[in-house]
């Protein structure tokens, strides 16, 4: 939100060199990932964090801070502009947030928008989503280590304080989650994957409505956040499925045998389709989200009026509320489709 | 088109922080939690199943109790009947002994009466004896201080020899 505060400021300030506000730039600027964690100011020159940038080149691991890229030259060419690092940064170009090695000649190329024949290193850098992600890990990790405490120092009593809280989600996690789903000999193992995948979504979704540091960061609707949790199930589900769930996929009974080999082929799809699904729709709905809440605030821009504030800042209001049930639906349901897809998986025959 | 293709960075933070998380928190936070809920969830159903068979237990007893108050009331009562019944031949009893015992106050009374009664007529009797004669020796006494009297005196009585 504060990006805001510098668009306006560049409005104010920059009379001049007034350029047309471009709100979809904008939203995806936001919506994605970035070296840095900008806190208030103009966007060039405010106040920012600058993240760690790590990258693994042909000569080794390079490691500086981000500050090298962003208060390097500004380079534009053509349509594009990309910032040129200096100090330790020397010899790398950013375009887009995206970071790739300078030519010879000490340019990027571009050819349709995109940068093209320049070397682009492996980038393990400390992203805004990968900070984001420390943040919101830590905290379930104390959360969830204090309510631990809790029992470990009170015994088997009633709950209080943080305990109270966090238990009823705990039971419903696994009463009504994992129990409900999965076989009632076999649900216990899962538990605590189901645990941990609810309570990480749900906070990092939370963490991400805040519209100031240490929120904002749009983790859980970056496709490799929700990939990787898919991939988790998926494995899951690879692993502990059983004869009855690769008999059902290589030899589905009841068709006849002519029709195997379109059924056969439609079953192996279906083991990926089941976790892609969990992948889009939890990346999809968190996007959606904060590109509405941006969105509406950016009315204000396009119109250039403050008074468009009354529209767009209760609508905001209003989907921001509706984005608090979001976060927990989505975690609910990643949670709840895994396991039931983990429970289909390990479900014993009975016909 | 960058927006929907993964970044290898972040899915290689992801995989770390989401693994260690997982091992993390299943070792130190699931684990107790669970362990502790669930054994206080037992604990709870076997106190409830414990109330219940208490119940059962009490309502058997109640009965059992309940019955035996019955005897023991029954018993009483038998009890308390006998008492009356007992009580009431006693005084019976009592009442039929005194009655004997004043009848035989008085039947002994009676005959100490009479016999006293007999005693006295027998004295009275010696003593009017005594006093008859004396009366008579008087009589006989002044009768016959003279001849003539004892003359007269010998006449009546060979008078009524004569009548015989």
């Amino acid at each position: 939100m504060s990006s805001f505060v510098s668009i306006a400021n560049e409005h104010e300030a920059g009379g001049h060199e007034e350029k047309e506000f471009d709100v979809s730039e904008m939203i995806m600027h936001h919506v994605k990932d970035a070296h840095e964690w900008h806190l208030w100011g103009p966007e060039h020159g405010g106040t920012s964090i600058y993240l760690p940038v790590i990258l693994k080149t042909e000569d080794g691991i390079k490691t500086f801070s981000s500050s090298h890229l962003y208060h390097g030259e500004l380079v534009h060419e053509g349509e594009n502009h990309y910032y040129k690092g200096v100090g330790p940064a020397e010899g790398f170009g950013m375009f887009h947030e995206k970071i790739y090695q300078l030519d010879a000649h000490g340019a990027l190329h571009f050819e349709e928008g995109h940068v093209h024949g320049n070397v682009k290193p492996l980038d393990f850098s400390i992203t805004k989503n990968v900070t984001s992600l420390f943040i919101g890990s830590f905290l379930v990790f104390i959360i969830m280590f204090s309510c631990a405490r809790f029992y470990k120092n009170n015994g088997a009593v009633a709950p209080r304080g943080i305990a109270k809280f966090m238990e009823p989600l705990i039971l419903f996690v696994q009463d009504d989650i994992a129990k409900a789903n999965i076989n009632e000999k076999k649900y216990k193992k899962f538990v605590p994957f189901l645990l941990t995948i609810f309570f990480f979504i749900w906070i990092n979704n939370l963490l991400g409505l805040i519209p100031i540091f240490p929120g904002s960061a749009n983790l859980t609707g970056n496709i490799s956040v929700t990939f990787f949790l898919a991939c988790l199930t998926l494995i899951i589900i690879l692993v502990n499925g059983n004869k009855n769930y690769w008999g059902h996929i290589f030899a589905p009974p009841g068709v006849p045998k002519a029709l195997l080999p379109i059924m056969i082929p439609i079953e192996i799809v279906g083991i990926f389709t089941k976790p892609f699904a969990l992948m889009i729709r939890l990346f999809a709905n968190i996007t959606a989200g904060h590109i509405i809440i941006l969105a509406l605030i950016s009315i204000i821009f396009i119109n250039k009026n403050v008074a468009w504030g009354a529209l767009s800042v209760p609508m905001a209001l209003f989907i921001s509320v509706l984005e608090l049930l979001v976060a927990a639906l989505q975690a609910y349901l990643f949670a709840m489709l895994s396991a039931l897809f983990i429970g289909a998986a390990v479900e014993d025959a009975h016909h | 088109m960058d927006l929907v293709l993964p970044d290898f960075g972040l899915l290689f933070w992801t995989g770390i922080v989401f693994c260690s998380l997982l091992f993390l928190l299943a070792k130190f936070a699931w684990k107790p939690i669970l362990n502790a809920v669930n054994e206080r969830g037992n604990s709870i159903a076997e106190a409830l199943e414990l109330a219940e068979k208490t119940r059962e237990e009490m309502k058997t007893l109640k009965a059992e109790n309940d019955q035996i108050l019955k005897a023991a009331k029954a018993e009483r009562d038998e009890i308390l009947k006998d008492a009356k019944q007992t009580s009431n031949g006693m005084i019976e009893a009592a009442k039929e002994k005194s009655k004997e015992e004043a009848q035989k106050i008085v039947d002994a009374a009676r005959d100490s009466i009479r016999s006293e009664k007999a005693v006295a007529m027998a004295e009275l009797k010696t003593h009017v004896a005594a006093l008859s004669l004396e009366i008579a020796e008087k009589v006989i006494r002044t009768e016959l201080s003279s001849d003539e009297k004892q003359k007269a005196l010998a006449n009546n009585l060979a008078s009524d020899i004569n009548m015989n």
